[in-house]
């Protein structure tokens, strides 16, 4: 496709998604600059992440945590009537599947374990479709923590429903009023709540970005798509392996766990952005939130506004390993405009009876678009993640439709 | 042993000169641009008998700003200010005779480069730099380049910085130590937070830098009690509640007047 880079082949040694290089780097991008006030609450996470993943006891309760209350593992559903239609086999990991409807949850689950485990008494989080905050909400409500959430007040119009059921779950949800009202400005916004109470709250990140470990971190609790579908694929499929991998990048959790199972296969892996949100397509070097990565910023240097259909992908960065992955021409980072992503939505539910949530839809539209183009060629096995279910979107949709 | 006068920069040298008169030292805030003669500000700050001056540059997305500073920044870029506009109106100025001491978030150094921003900092006759998403760690990027463009790079310490980590940040911070009084944002408070005197007196184990309490100070009170503890106050919030409520530089210059006064009347008492 001429919007991408070529495919760097084979797979080079950095890029097999590892642990990050000293001081939290992928390639330049990544790292901790936080303020000096919270630099000590990252080390804290940092250390206790470290100590957890490695102990055998941390990742069984995790694991247990994951089955009975989230519902893994989420099945591998073949697309038939879609694939038939696209001339490609497609698919499907369905994370739409799981407890809150959509991926947030594997990561949050992890990092509520991990406060406790830190003996903090509160989960703080940002949101943009309110996916990732009732998630938080639900773990905190399994695990007895506080939860507060920060939501852009744009977001809190077109989310109500999400906003409902973070407060059923008794979360509070705090409406963020300055800049865009959107999930960037939600984030600055927790941050700062977090600078304030650090004692005794973990700041519960929703997406592999934020200072150092956060996105390696999130990566790691997300890893667990990856890992089902690479396992699911080699029982599936006659190749073993998908020719490839997609899906939806805001800030790039659901795509960093999906890739994470991959990235020492020959799968090629494909990032679907937003148009209006590309910040690995067409974003510049920059730090936001924490983080060395690709902004999407004007000419002076301020960070512009993303504007997407799909709130989850309303970002205007991207995390610092898909700059990274970018860069090395591991994976490829491609956009789809709105239309695309309706129609694609629409599509899933009349071929296969499944409403997708608009983030997802975004990665279909492009599977469909380059099956057409011919990007895709006639019968390549292509693996999708659909991170989350449509329920949310219903309103945004009866809308256009 | 090198006599740290000498090896200091042009503010940390001005800073100590003022601190050994016995002075309280009094860096007000701006942030640029914010009206169409904001310059007058800083007039106006040098009048009252600022020792040096802290000029933001806008961000759009200040992670560590609280509401006032959030809403300065927002007002600053809608009316089109830039760093490169602040950075010319600064040029066109006389010498005020009080250091000038720029502030602004990583992005806005990284955009243009280090090399470059320093540069154009100090064509502007900028002699300082804060950046408050930079931390020590993460600093080797442009410590280097700053001090070879003549640009004093401070750094912060807060009350969660473990001493070791202190001790690197007092040395390795030109100018003076920026010592954060609370674990907050920055903004107008009740009182001056009971971690601020415990701050400073483990700063001033490891540094006879100058160092500047910041982060709620914004009473004549607060200023003479923050001046028993370090060596003077920066003051940005109540500056800018003032400016954002449509106060002139006379105004400024009338509060300002009083916080110098209160620093004053600290250092006539014995310490």
């Amino acid at each position: 496709m001429r919007e991408m880079l070529p495919w760097r082949e084979p797979v080079p040694l950095d890029g097999t998604m590892g642990e990050p290089r000293a001081r939290g780097r992928f390639g330049e991008y990544g790292g901790r600059y936080a303020p000096e006030s919270l630099v000590e609450a990252c080390r804290e996470v940092d250390e206790a992440f470290r100590e957890a993943w490695a102990d055998p006891g941390f990742r069984g309760a995790l694991a247990r945590l994951l089955a009975v209350h989230a519902g893994r593992p989420t099945p591998l559903t073949p697309a038939r009537r879609l694939s038939e239609a696209l001339g490609v086999q497609l698919y499907l990991k369905r994370e739409d599947l799981t407890h809150t409807g959509s991926h947030k949850i594997n990561n949050v689950l992890g990092q509520a374990l991990l406060a406790t485990r830190m003996g903090r008494r509160r989960l703080i989080a940002e949101t943009g479709a309110g996916q990732h905050g009732v998630a938080t909400a639900t773990a905190a409500a399994l695990l007895g923590l506080e939860a507060t959430v920060f939501m852009g007040e744009r977001d809190i119009e077109r989310q109500a429903l999400n906003v409902f059921r973070m407060r059923m779950l008794g979360a509070e949800v705090v409406p963020v009023t300055t800049g865009s009202r959107t999930l960037k400005d939600a984030t600055s916004e927790a941050m700062r709540h977090w600078v304030g109470a650090s004692g005794d709250s973990h700041y519960c990140i929703g997406s592999v970005v934020g200072p150092d470990p956060y996105p390696w971190m999130v990566r790691e609790f997300q890893r667990i798509i990856g890992d089902e579908a690479r396992g699911q694929c080699a029982a599936e499929l006659r190749t073993g392996v998908p020719d490839y991998v997609v899906a939806c990048v805001g800030g790039g959790s659901n795509a960093a766990g999906t890739f994470a199972g991959f990235a020492d296969t020959p799968a090629r892996l494909v990032g679907v952005e937003a148009e209006g949100g590309a910040g690995a397509a067409r974003g510049r070097l920059g730090v936001l939130h924490g983080c060395r990565s690709l902004f999407l910023q004007d000419g002076d240097g301020q960070i512009t506004q993303a504007h997407s259909i799909a709130a989850g992908l309303d970002y205007p960065g991207v995390g610092p390993e898909h700059a990274h992955l970018r860069d090395l021409g591991r994976a490829r980072y491609v956009t789809v405009t709105d239309d695309e992503a309706v129609g694609a939505a629409v599509r899933l539910a009349r071929t296969e009876g499944i409403v997708p949530a608009l983030e997802s839809a975004h990665a279909l539209a492009w599977v469909i678009r380059a099956a057409g183009g011919g990007d895709l060629s006639a019968g390549s096995t292509v693996l999708m993640t659909l991170s989350g279910r449509g329920d949310k979107d219903v309103s945004t949709l009866k809308e256009l439709l | 042993m090198t006599n740290p006068t000498l090896a200091a920069g042009a503010v940390e040298r001005h800073l100590r000169a003022r601190r050994d008169t016995g002075r309280g030292l009094l860096m007000p805030y701006v942030t640029g641009g914010i009206t169409p003669g904001w310059t007058d500000y800083l007039r106006a700050f040098a009048a009252a008998g600022a020792d040096a001056i802290e000029v933001g540059l806008p961000f759009s997305d200040p992670t560590l700003d609280g509401v006032t500073i959030q809403q300065a920044s927002e007002t600053a870029l809608a009316r089109g200010a830039s760093t490169r506009r602040i950075l010319a109106d600064l040029s066109g100025m006389p010498d005020l005779g009080v250091p000038l001491v720029a502030s602004t978030y990583y992005n806005l150094v990284l955009h243009d480069g280090p090399e470059a921003f320093c540069a154009a900092l100090r064509r502007a006759g900028v002699g300082g730099l804060i950046v408050p998403d930079l931390p020590v760690h993460e600093a080797d990027e442009l410590t280097d380049v700053a001090a070879a463009a003549g640009i004093e790079l401070v750094l912060l310490a807060t009350p969660a910085t473990p001493q070791p980590r202190l001790a690197e940040i007092s040395c390795r911070s030109r100018g003076f130590v920026y010592a954060v009084s609370l674990m907050g944002t920055t903004g107008e408070r009740a009182a001056l937070a009971a971690s601020a005197a415990e701050l400073t007196e483990r700063i001033r184990r490891v540094t006879d830098r100058p160092v500047l309490l910041g982060f709620g100070i914004s009473t004549p009170d607060q200023a003479r009690e923050a001046r028993r503890h370090a060596d003077g106050v920066v003051v940005g919030a109540a500056v800018m509640r003032r400016v954002l409520d449509g106060a002139g530089p006379d105004e400024l210059r009338a509060f300002l007047a009083t916080l110098r006064q209160a620093l004053d009347q600290e250092c006539d008492r014995p310490r």
